[in-house]
């Protein structure tokens, strides 16, 4: 049976062209970057190349790009090291009710660690008021976490309001922007930000690595210690082969981008009618277009995620939910539940994200098989009958 | 996710792809409700009674995967039973009959003992009182993820 792939925002398949550049790293090129030797410098030689890529893409000098073991460990390091660097100024943190786990979590742990973290709201589109964060800066505040694009719901935060109020107020700003960088226009000065994620395989590279954007003069501690590498910012020897796949994910997504957005926008406003159209009671979730191109996540109402997703594989649709029901919590995600969606409807959601290798074809082959999911689930639901 | 279905015995999908006994019954002699929407769980049990033998069980679920193949297996069990008999059976039956759960999915076969349970109890209150009652709803008293497991 074909496979139709459409969780691109879960992760990306490693472009050919990317595994090639890759290759000789693990065999002829096997040098450690750190070594004096030849084989040595042509692994940092590839290295240097990369970064000036990822620095070019987002309007960046290379040496504010420190390379991490991914979008996880860059915001982590973002996080955790400026506010440990900045302890003697002030020990408060703002951030969304709406950002990755990856944010989220670090900010409850440096609240275990006697730092306090204001969660701001987001209206019923996920989108957070700029002057919200402006009213929520005190003399403590030491930083400000916003994503740049919303992973579940797809929407566009203003960060380039919020970057301005972050510079007036004199307080950094980190943006989360993994789903974001290679898929639409970023630019660190444009956002006014001073440290922004990236992960190479959301954006067709390898996974395990991606980049932290420390704008100079940012006072940051490093996460990991034990040698000279990114300017002691990071140690440990470099993923010589991950880091030239990001370099070569990059210059890649560099060439086609806008392309490449317009074409998703277009099948994803097809998808999303589409579904509309065929199945009653579906509501779009997220801002209808202030919003990733690539990005459909709906909730339909009477039926629950996960057994939605599990009769798409059956039919070789590859999608994500929002709905818990196989994590430890069986709680639905708080993005959802943040926008002021009811439990049943936060289970009831599903995420669609297209990516290169989409065509009209699969959505399509979407929309012609999940209407009858839909309806023999919802054939089966108590809640149907209640609520119709 | 995909590696929590994976997890799934061939059971479990035979149940959740073809599920046996999904409807109502009208004037039923007992009805099961249970489940929290929060856990993104909630099943309805009917069950007809006959000379305290039951003889047929139907379902609605609202759920995931398991939830679906729970609701289904414990109807198949039931019918057939007599009210004692239909009581002894526990969620780690049910779970049994299905080849076996995920751990994390076990709460699903602890709600499908639950709705049976009330819908027993459901009907022993009617056949008691005569008069047709309300059926009874129950959330569950635990929270979302818990099960006896």
């Amino acid at each position: 049976m074909r496979r139709t792939y459409l969780d691109h925002a879960a992760t990306t398949p490693t472009r050919p062209e990317v595994v090639k550049a890759m290759l000789p790293f693990f065999t002829d090129a096997f040098g450690n970057p750190s070594s004096v030797y030849s084989y040595g410098q042509e692994a940092r030689g590839a290295i240097e190349e990369a970064r000036t890529k990822v620095a070019g893409l987002i309007g960046a000098g290379s040496e504010e790009i420190i390379f991490t073991g991914g979008g996880t460990e860059a915001d982590n390091l973002a996080i955790k090291g400026v506010a440990h660097a900045n302890e003697h100024r002030g020990n408060h943190i703002i951030t969304t009710s709406i950002e990755h786990h990856a944010v989220t979590e670090v900010c409850k742990s440096l609240e275990r660690r006697g730092f306090t973290v204001t969660y701001l709201p987001v209206d019923k589109y996920g989108l957070v008021a700029a002057d919200d964060v402006r009213k929520a800066i005190t003399g403590k505040t030491v930083l400000i976490s916003i994503m740049h694009a919303n992973n579940e719901i797809g929407t566009i935060e203003p960060v380039e309001e919020i970057g301005r109020i972050a510079r007036e107020a004199g307080v950094y700003f980190h943006s989360d922007a993994v789903q974001t960088v290679g898929h639409i226009p970023v630019n660190v000065d444009k956002f006014k930000v001073d440290l922004l994620s990236i992960s190479a395989h959301k954006l067709y590279g390898p996974k395990g690595v991606g980049a932290l954007y420390v704008r100079k003069g940012t006072k940051l501690v490093p996460l990991i210690h034990g040698g000279e590498q990114e300017k002691r910012r990071r140690a440990g020897t470099e993923n010589v082969p991950g880091i030239v796949g990001l370099g070569k994910a990059v210059e890649l997504a560099g060439q086609d981008m806008n392309r490449e957005a317009e074409r998703l926008a277009a099948l994803r406003d097809k998808l999303t009618e589409g579904l509309r159209e065929r199945i009653d009671h579906t509501h779009l979730n997220g801002h209808p277009k202030r919003r990733l191109p690539n990005n459909v996540n709906v909730s339909i109402d009477f039926v629950e995620g996960e057994s939605m997703l599990l009769n798409l594989d059956l039919e070789g649709i590859c999608a994500s939910t929002g709905s818990a029901c196989s994590s430890a919590s069986l709680e639905p995600s708080h993005v959802l539940l943040a926008l002021g969606l009811s439990p049943e409807q936060a289970h009831g959601s599903l995420r669609f994200t297209l990516g290169r290798e989409n065509t009209e074809a699969d959505v399509e082959r979407v929309l012609t098989v999940l209407p009858g999911i839909v309806a023999k689930l919802r054939a089966m639901s108590p809640l149907s009958k209640t609520q119709k | 996710m995909p590696d929590v279905w994976s997890q799934y015995s061939q059971k479990v999908m035979e149940h959740f792809k073809n599920p046996r006994n999904v409807g109502e019954i009208e004037n039923p002699d007992g009805v099961g409700h249970v489940g929290n929407p929060v856990c993104g769980d909630i099943m309805e049990l009917y069950i007809k009674v006959n000379n305290g033998n039951i003889v047929d069980a139907k379902f609605k679920t609202f759920g995931c995967g398991a939830a679906i193949a729970t609701s289904s297996m414990v109807t198949e069990m039931v019918k057939g039973k007599s009210i004692k008999e239909a009581l002894k059976i526990s969620n780690r039956a049910v779970a049994e009959a299905l080849d076996g759960l995920p751990p994390v999915k076990m709460h699903c076969s602890v709600l499908a003992e639950e709705a049976l349970k009330y819908a027993i109890e459901d009907y022993l209150n009617k056949s008691r009182n005569k008069a047709k009652r309300q059926p009874r709803k129950k959330q569950t008293q635990y929270g979302c993820g818990k099960s006896d497991e």
